[in-house]
């Protein structure tokens, strides 16, 4: 590209992406922003350079070619760009909308250096979006059948990642899934308006047009061992069972009614729409006061997700300050217009109920930073004599997730680090147990969508060479 | 789709259906359970496998009418198929020979003590067993743990049959006797279990429990089953579903089984709503 037209291009603006007002939007579970007008694709496209050394590429952990997309949808290729896009990532537009951008591919672009950089997430779900809705999903032609099959344990983001690349490389997958629906995290974990489930389904259908078996109701461990699925004509298992047992922080009245994991209130609101009780038969307390515990994005999706259940008041409790919340700023961001409040430097001490064991009230406690941990964050410390308390009838606790024993209780010889998670060979993705891989939250412990995809994609690489070499 | 191949009333509002699951058949061990789903609008709830046979490759449970779900189950009949059934969760129960055992149900929960009774009489012990209910009609499986138990007691709050009082008064009956007692389960409501706990505890028995918590996976990711046991958090759907009975907090178990009382209620009134209204006063 030459100099002059890199100058013209760096003067497009940013654009902005329509979004349901927030008054609005509190109050259902539609998507939040509305995505890009065919229009508004084509003019942030053309604020792509084109870079001949592409660091985006290098920050997007799946590796997609995006300046050949971004390309496309400047020209006018929306169907082309989407299929380019699949041709490394088989998820384009959930990552287009769950993936944070702003710490991969969009935070070493280029023209980000000196104002605003390439909105290359949006420009990713408007391909994935533009080619759904046009009728367009293409299926891939498959190698001819290797001969060989491969188990792959949970229909998450990891496990779905390696059953595409793997059918792409010729051979037969099965995905074993615990639950009744396919997609797990995607499914139960993140909300309707930030991922509407209708999208996770059609990229399930787009892999089971394509040729992946889905299992149901199928829980590895229990069902059947990976040793069964091993002896049992599967010449290679990958472990994708996802974020585990939900941590509680362990202070008294922590089982009063009221008082939730994220994964259960975000489970009974997504996966089993308790939003729609009555019509839906499962539960959830909406309460008049909902204080959620933790900063990460599930935090943030929790107590989002509370709003629109219509409580008086829903807040955030955070132990460190504003600049440590670990979730994504965008969505602490749509919290806040939302209505959701923050009670930072804080930790709670106890959950207080009532007569009928119903939680009513939290004492927290307000906190300081002090010297800096092993992450290198400032230790928060307890004020002394700072007591108070918070009027609550819900209580969500999102200080992430222990690992799920069923796989490693039912295979020993699964190494585990202290924490249970599956030890793997990062490059890899092979545990200690031949023919087994694993990746996503069961190794990494509680990460991303596009991390567990990224493990997904080296996971079937080397199921791959494996499933040709036989060498482990 | 799981096909709902056999039913049978076995009390009051109380059905025993066998359902075709092969693969769960093939797998399951005495004290495991399934999580069901009926159809696309529906609730996760948690049942106890009481017996399989792998020649039809279905499961047997038996359900008592107490919210929605379960009286949907209940109008459901042969033919008629199930959306969602998963399983064998939980740990299967500890069997051992351990003398002599004996098995505690009460009302609904002589279902899960059945297979039970059956894996210790099988393990070689000598079962004693004691089935209790509210009156005569809400008794059930009489007749199988008579099959399987070296003797067999009965009772009713009423006593319009059998022993006219609690199971637990035979219990304490046969530790003042003097019998060698290894083992003890028992599974019923939670305040019979309570009871049943109490019951040993002065003569340090070892008493197992079946805990029925509310769940909505199944398989540990949400914690909706948490129960303080021993003083530390448990996670029934996969800790348990068996424990120790002298450690459990029952006081929390009730307490937390209440969390949707007003929500079940709702639940119901919108079926009887559209279906007509039911008569579950015996």
């Amino acid at each position: 590209m030459d100099p002059k037209e890199t100058k013209e291009r760096m003067k497009i603006p940013k654009q902005v992406m329509p979004e349901q007002d927030p008054h609005e939007r509190v109050r259902n579970f539609f998507e939040v922003p509305y995505g890009y007008t065919a229009e508004q694709a084509m003019e942030e496209a053309k604020r792509c350079i084109q870079c001949k050394k592409p660091l985006c590429v290098g920050g997007c952990p799946v590796n997609i070619d995006i300046p050949w997309f971004i390309r496309l949808i400047a020209e006018g290729k929306f169907v082309e760009a989407a299929h380019k896009i699949k041709e490394t990532n088989g998820l384009p537009a959930v990552c287009g909308r769950v993936c944070p951008q702003e710490d991969q591919c969009e935070k070493v672009c280029i023209v980000g250096k000196k104002g605003d950089a390439v909105s290359i997430g949006r420009l990713e779900r408007f391909a994935a979006d533009y080619e759904r809705e046009h009728g367009e999903v293409q299926i891939p032609e498959l190698p001819r059948w290797s001969g060989k099959k491969v188990a792959v344990v949970g229909a998450g983001p990891a496990g779905l990642t390696v059953a595409g690349d793997l059918l792409k490389k010729g051979h037969k997958v099965t995905v074993f899934e615990a639950l009744h629906t396919a997609g797990g995290v995607l499914m139960y974990g993140i909300p309707e308006f930030r991922l509407p489930k209708k999208i996770v389904q059609s990229e399930v259908e787009y892999l089971k047009r394509m040729g992946v078996e889905i299992v149901l109701n199928a829980v590895v461990g229990k069902l059947e061992t990976i040793d069964e699925l091993l002896s049992g004509g599967y010449s290679a298992v990958f472990v994708g069972s996802g974020a585990g047992l939900p941590n509680f922080m362990n202070i008294p009245g922590e089982n009063l009614a009221g008082v939730y994991s994220a994964n259960e209130y975000l489970t009974r609101v997504n996966l089993m729409k308790a939003y729609q009780f009555p019509e839906a038969d499962t539960p959830v307390i909406r309460g008049r006061k909902v204080v959620v515990f933790g900063g990460g994005n599930t935090a943030m999706d929790a107590a989002r997700t509370a709003l629109r259940l219509c409580p008086e008041e829903v807040s955030i409790v955070y132990r460190r300050s504003r600049e440590e919340l670990p979730a994504r700023v965008e969505e602490v961001h749509h919290g806040e217009q939302e209505g959701l409040k923050f009670q930072l430097l804080t930790n709670p001490k106890r959950f207080i109920g009532d007569n009928d064991g119903r939680l009513k009230a939290v004492e927290c406690v307000r906190m300081e930073l002090g010297e800096p941990d092993e992450s290198g964050r400032r230790r928060p410390v307890e004020m002394k004599g700072s007591e108070f308390c918070i009027d609550a009838d819900v209580a969500i606790v999102a200080i992430g997730n222990g690992a799920n024993p069923l796989i490693p209780q039912t295979t020993p010889d699964i190494k585990v680090n202290k924490w249970g998670n599956i030890t793997v060979n990062p490059d890899t993705g092979r545990t200690s147990k031949k023919g087994v891989f694993s990746g996503g939250d069961i190794v990494r412990g509680g990460a991303t969508v596009i991390l567990a995809m990224g493990d997904g994609k080296k996971a079937a690489d080397s199921i791959d060479e494996y499933l040709k070499t036989g060498l482990w | 789709m799981y096909e709902i191949t056999e039913k049978k009333e076995l009390a009051h509002t109380v059905y025993l259906f066998k359902i075709k699951a092969p693969l769960i058949a093939k797998k399951r061990k005495a004290g495991q359970f399934v999580v069901l789903r009926l159809n696309e609008h529906g609730e996760r709830i948690p049942l106890t496998i009481v017996d399989s046979d792998n020649g039809s490759g279905t499961i047997t449970i038996i359900v008592q009418e107490v919210g929605k779900t379960t009286a949907m189950l209940g109008d459901m009949g042969v033919g008629d198929t199930i959306l969602d059934v998963v399983g064998p969760l939980g740990k299967p129960t500890h069997i051992e020979n351990f003398g002599t055992a004996v098995c505690v149900g009460g009302g609904i929960g002589t279902a899960p003590v059945l297979p039970i009774a059956r894996a210790l009489k099988e393990a070689g012990n000598h079962v004693i067993s004691i089935i209790g209910a509210r009156n005569k009609g809400l008794l059930i499986l009489e007749k199988e743990m008579r099959e399987t138990s070296d003797r067999l007691y009965v009772t009713t709050d009423d006593g319009s049959y059998g022993h006219h009082g609690f199971v637990t008064q035979v219990l304490q009956n046969l530790i003042d006797e003097g019998l060698k007692i290894g083992f003890v389960v028992g599974i019923g409501p939670i305040p019979m279990m309570r009871a049943v706990s109490n019951t040993t505890k002065p003569y340090n028995l070892l008493t197992m429990v079946s805990l029925n918590p509310i769940m909505v996976d199944g398989t540990g990711m949400c914690g909706a089953c948490r129960v303080t046991i021993g003083g530390k958090n448990q996670f029934v759907c996969v800790d348990g579903p068996e424990f120790n009975g002298h450690e459990v907090n029952y006081e929390e178990l009730i307490l937390r089984n209440r969390s949707y009382m007003k929500e079940e209620k709702t639940a119901m009134e919108e079926l009887t709503y559209h279906e007509g209204p039911r008569c579950y006063e015996k």
